[in-house]
């Protein structure tokens, strides 16, 4: 057995607060699969292969070759095994947009512990709790005492508590994407420097989107998407609906438009740009047609969830971060 | 406790607030030590990004002065800002940070008088708020 898989890479794939969508993004290679398997083991793959976490702790550092680590870090489970296993892999990977910038989990910042629990355990229309009981991360048990992981405060992107090697962006990431990359690691080919974003492209998805554009864009409404009839070829911005194109990546095949639906954003914002709302704000405030004070602010009244449009994958690692809850209610 | 003193961050144009402010200076007008001018070479430079940043490394305001409607060096740079204003406006109230901490208004190269006036008003304005607590709530991670 053993030299039966010498010289195959290992690998493993990790999820913290993920849906599982990133793992079945690996699984939809469909046939390649076998080529993957072919070249690697998969040594730790909770969604798939029944393996222990003390399996992890058994190898030795740098054992594994490559960890896709998908989903972001929600809790002190999530973080203690980012940990583990960046100390048992030479390549960690950022898996997806939660493991890059915090993803859909990462919204939960515009809240903090207390209100998520509270509205969980307390307030949500199917809950029945008169005992008022919530998670406790120590639980005295006849048997011993038992512990569950501590529920944090903030969402954080992967690279807060682990050193990342590369960053594979995606909501999921693009299935062809992860073979690129998979191959070239298997090839023993020259990588990128260490802390790159890997599967996509430098340039903006506008530059890849096939839709026409002009350079006259001006805006006197803006839309969601069900609020229009879309003509199917002019640029989404131009017709009024946000469309996250300009502050966002290309690499993805830009999928969703041409599903006829606008970018979200999930591919984070191309290299040396911080805060991809920032940018995007920018972007959206030229478009605007008028210079009317008041009518601006109708304009910008129109949309209605700034933050969670413009952040929708990336809250957690822009410049504010999280929402700022009044200090006595974090206290507690 | 020592009286707190507000940091603000002002980003002027070159071409009428910063003259503006320049003028104040150079009239020996007083206004409040508060006020970090930064200066740009039109409001309409001013990215939503730096405001965030201001205010990421530890202001507790920021004002954005520009030329008056119509008087902008570029034409229409003072336009973008004022929207990109509306929207900054916006999203920091969405993310519980007060929209009275920012600030926009015009000054031109004449009106050292009202920059310094304004200095004052936009420093008592920020004391009355107390310390903006982005910067160390973005240090603490719990």
């Amino acid at each position: 057995m053993e030299n039966e898989n010498k010289g195959k890479l290992k690998m493993a794939i990790y999820w913290g607060a993920a849906c599982g969508g990133c793992c079945v993004s690996v699984l939809d290679v469909h046939e390649k699969l076998f080529d993957i398997v072919a070249a690697a083991d998969l040594v730790f793959w909770p969604l798939a292969l029944d393996f222990k976490y003390s399996d992890v702790e058994k190898m030795p550092d740098g054992y594994i070759d490559v960890c896709l680590f998908n989903g972001a870090i929600r809790n002190s489970e999530n973080e203690l095994m980012a940990v583990l296993l960046r100390q048992k892999s030479k390549i960690m990977v950022a898996y997806g947009s939660c493991a890059h910038m915090g993803g859909i989990p990462g919204l939960a910042n515009f809240f903090d512990r207390k209100s998520i629990f509270d509205r969980v355990y307390f307030q949500s229309e199917s809950t029945e709790n008169p005992e008022g009981i919530t998670p406790q991360p120590k639980y005295d048990a006849p048997e011993g005492e038992l512990d569950i992981p501590a529920f944090y405060n903030d969402v954080l992107p992967l690279k807060s508590v682990a050193c990342v090697d590369y960053f594979i962006p995606g909501c999921p990431p693009q299935s062809e994407r992860l073979l690129e990359v998979f191959q070239a690691i298997a090839s023993g080919a020259e990588l990128p420097s260490k802390e790159s974003v890997i599967g996509a492209l430098e340039k903006s998805q506008c530059d890849e989107c096939k839709r026409k554009k002009t350079d006259n864009k001006k805006v006197k409404q803006f839309f969601r998407p069900w609020e229009i009839e879309d003509d199917g070829e002019t640029c989404f911005l131009e017709q009024g609906v946000i469309c996250m194109g300009p502050a966002t990546r290309g690499g993805c095949g830009v999928r969703c438009i041409e599903g006829n639906a606008p970018c979200r954003g999930c591919y984070g914002p191309p290299p040396d740009i911080s805060d991809p709302g920032a940018k995007m704000m920018s972007a959206i405030a030229t478009m605007i047609d008028s210079n009317d004070e008041e009518e601006i602010a109708g304009i910008v009244q129109s949309i209605d969830d700034i933050a969670g449009t413009f952040y929708r994958f990336s809250l957690p690692s822009s410049i504010l971060r999280r929402k700022l809850i009044p200090e006595a209610v974090e206290a507690d | 406790m020592a009286k707190f003193e507000p940091k603000i961050v002002a980003f002027l144009c070159n071409w009428c607030s910063y003259t503006g402010a320049d003028l104040a200076g150079t009239s020996r007008m007083k206004y409040a030590h508060n006020i970090r001018i930064i200066r740009v070479m039109c409001s309409g430079r001013v990215d939503p990004t730096f405001v965030l940043k201001s205010f990421r490394e530890g202001a507790d305001g920021v004002l954005i002065c520009g030329c008056h409607p119509g008087d902008c060096h570029y034409h229409e740079g003072n336009y973008k800002c004022l929207r990109r204003y509306k929207f900054i406006k916006k999203y920091l109230g969405q993310m519980g940070i007060d929209e009275n901490r920012i600030r926009l208004e015009w000054i031109s190269a004449s009106e050292g008088k009202q920059f310094a006036e304004l200095a004052d008003e936009m420093t008592e304005q920020v004391e009355a708020l107390g310390p903006c607590r982005v910067r160390t709530v973005m240090e603490n991670v719990s």
